[in-house]
């Protein structure tokens, strides 16, 4: 277990002395992992609203194929994801296999599902009368909506951070999509997995902690931006 | 309003600098990629010459390292330009299948069986062949840890069975499993090592991964002699690449005699001799 204590250490070290590429492959986890959240709850969030507000028949089905999906492989989306994109694919005049584009896009279909079912089920935590208030009161149902959404954003920022939590963490996707091109594509995870291929165990476990402390990072950041409302 | 901030915030931090890069570095435009075979990744040598390409001809490289088998497909597919693999057999067909241009060797060195010092099953001084059948006719005597992942050095180990007789490595592979001494790992050579490492167990490796990664320290080579040990790296431009001329290049830069040198000294200072042996040029080793 000697290893642990390395490991530990190590990723003081890597930490404190601002080791060039770790910050590089840190700040480009980051990067890809962020624009994959954002993307991913631009598209979630009014779709997550609109189930939450309408009821309308399939309704209970349709919640149930979303949280079975919350369990999808991370390998299987990345291997959907490459052959839409591949030089052979429907995809592939875009040329964007083994880039970063298409690491965003693998992780934010990756937690699409967790996203919109984190949002039906914190808009489901507000008050029905809201609902009704805001629409006698003359909104309309985007307004409505959107209202809710406000009354809903501590569970809203959860379902964020749980979101950005997945895609910062898995490694599936980012390795078939990206092709852990050094410099390039080669984030947090793939670097790990690298890592850990070749039997030196501190350095990936060094990463792992890298990785930590940045997901301690956001979730500080949206605690404290909620709190500032 | 909150979650507004929020996403201003965090689109402000990260999103201005990602859309910014991102439109520089979204597409593969202006980047040659190659896919190689772990082996050449994992010790580093990529890593070493990638620089050396990029200033000589002005050129942001792609590697992309990953098993022989996935290299092929990836080339293929047009996902890249050019592959340095280690198969033949399946090389051969790729480039039958009018997948690639041309098989140029640049290297070579040799794969080894590597197992516990107590060489439990007493394989040393047998070839290949004869260990192998030693293995499967004892059930028991030693544990082999197979990649199971059609690497190229999957491929070699299915070409040594062939050659000691199993001409069906399924129906070969599907007794020795039954029998328990036969692991299908499915994994890349520096897992395999740390697994045969684990189960004191033998393995067939490449000597370049064997010996510059940490996995399987407590391994020994036990088989090292025996033609069919002979491992060849070739460089191949595939078809489809948009980019001929400068997966040209590639081919141009291997075999260059600056180059060769480099990769006939390769690893050594650390290792203390050779990974690879450079061979462009030269007729296709053989033994």
């Amino acid at each position: 277990l000697a290893v642990i204590w390395e490991a530990l250490k190590e990723a003081i070290h890597l930490i404190v002395s601002l080791d060039p590429t770790v910050m590089d492959i840190t700040w480009r986890s980051l990067r890809v992992s962020g624009a994959s959240t954002i993307l991913a709850a631009l598209v979630c969030i009014p779709i997550g609203g609109l189930i939450s507000f309408r009821s309308f028949p399939g309704k209970r089905f349709l919640l149930n194929m979303i949280q079975t999906l919350y369990s999808v492989p991370t390998v299987c989306v990345g291997l959907f994801v490459y052959l839409m994109i591949s030089r052979s694919g429907p995809l592939g005049g875009l040329g964007w296999v083994f880039t970063p584009t298409a690491m965003v896009l693998g992780q934010a279909l990756l937690i699409t599902p967790i996203m919109i079912g984190m949002t039906v089920s914190a808009l489901s935590g507000v008050d029905k009368t809201i609902k009704d208030t805001t629409l006698s009161l003359g909104a309309s149902e985007a307004q409505a909506i959107w209202a809710i959404i406000k009354e809903a954003r501590f569970a809203m920022g959860t379902g964020l951070i749980l979101g950005f939590g997945r895609a910062i963490s898995e490694v599936g996707t980012a390795m078939i999509l990206g092709g852990n091109i050094a410099g390039y594509t080669r984030v947090l995870t793939t670097a790990i997995a690298l890592e850990a291929t070749k039997g030196d165990f501190a350095i990936p476990l060094a990463l792992g902690i890298v990785l930590l402390c940045v997901a301690l990072v956001i979730a500080v950041t949206v605690n404290v931006v909620q709190q500032r409302r | 309003m909150a979650v507004l901030l929020l996403a201003a915030l965090v689109i402000g931090s990260m999103g201005c600098s990602s859309t910014e890069d991102f439109t520089k570095l979204a597409s593969s435009e202006g980047r040659l990629r190659v896919a190689t075979t772990t082996s050449l990744y994992d010790t580093g040598l990529w890593t070493y010459l990638e620089p050396k390409f990029e200033k000589e001809y002005d050129i942001e490289l792609d590697v992309i390292s990953a098993g022989s088998g996935a290299a092929l497909t990836y080339g293929r597919n047009g996902d890249v330009d050019v592959l340095t693999v280690h198969s033949r057999s399946d090389e051969l067909k790729f480039i039958s299948d009018n997948y690639g241009v041309g098989r140029v060797w640049f290297a070579y060195n040799y794969f080894l069986i590597v197992g516990p010092e107590s060489d439990p099953a007493g394989l040393k001084g047998l070839t290949p062949e004869a260990a192998f059948k030693k293995l499967y006719e004892n059930p028991g005597i030693g544990k082999f840890v197979s990649r199971g992942d059609n690497s190229g050095t999957h491929s070699k180990e299915k070409a040594i069975w062939k050659s000691a007789g199993y001409s069906d490595y399924n129906a070969m592979k599907a007794v020795a499993i039954a029998d328990g001494w036969y692991i299908d790992a499915g994994k890349g050579m520096g897992d395999t090592l740390t697994m045969a490492n684990e189960k004191q167990a033998y393995t067939l490796a490449d000597e370049g991964t064997f010996l510059a990664v940490k996995s399987g320290k407590d391994l020994v080579p036990i088989i090292d002699t025996g033609s069919i040990l002979l491992n060849v790296y070739s460089v191949i431009v595939c078809t489809k690449s948009t980019k001929q001329t400068e997966a040209q290049w590639m081919v141009d830069f291997l075999t260059s005699d600056e180059i060769q040198e480099i990769i006939g000294n390769y690893g050594k200072s650390t290792y203390g001799k050779s990974l690879f042996i450079p061979c462009a040029g030269e007729a296709e080793p053989t033994s």
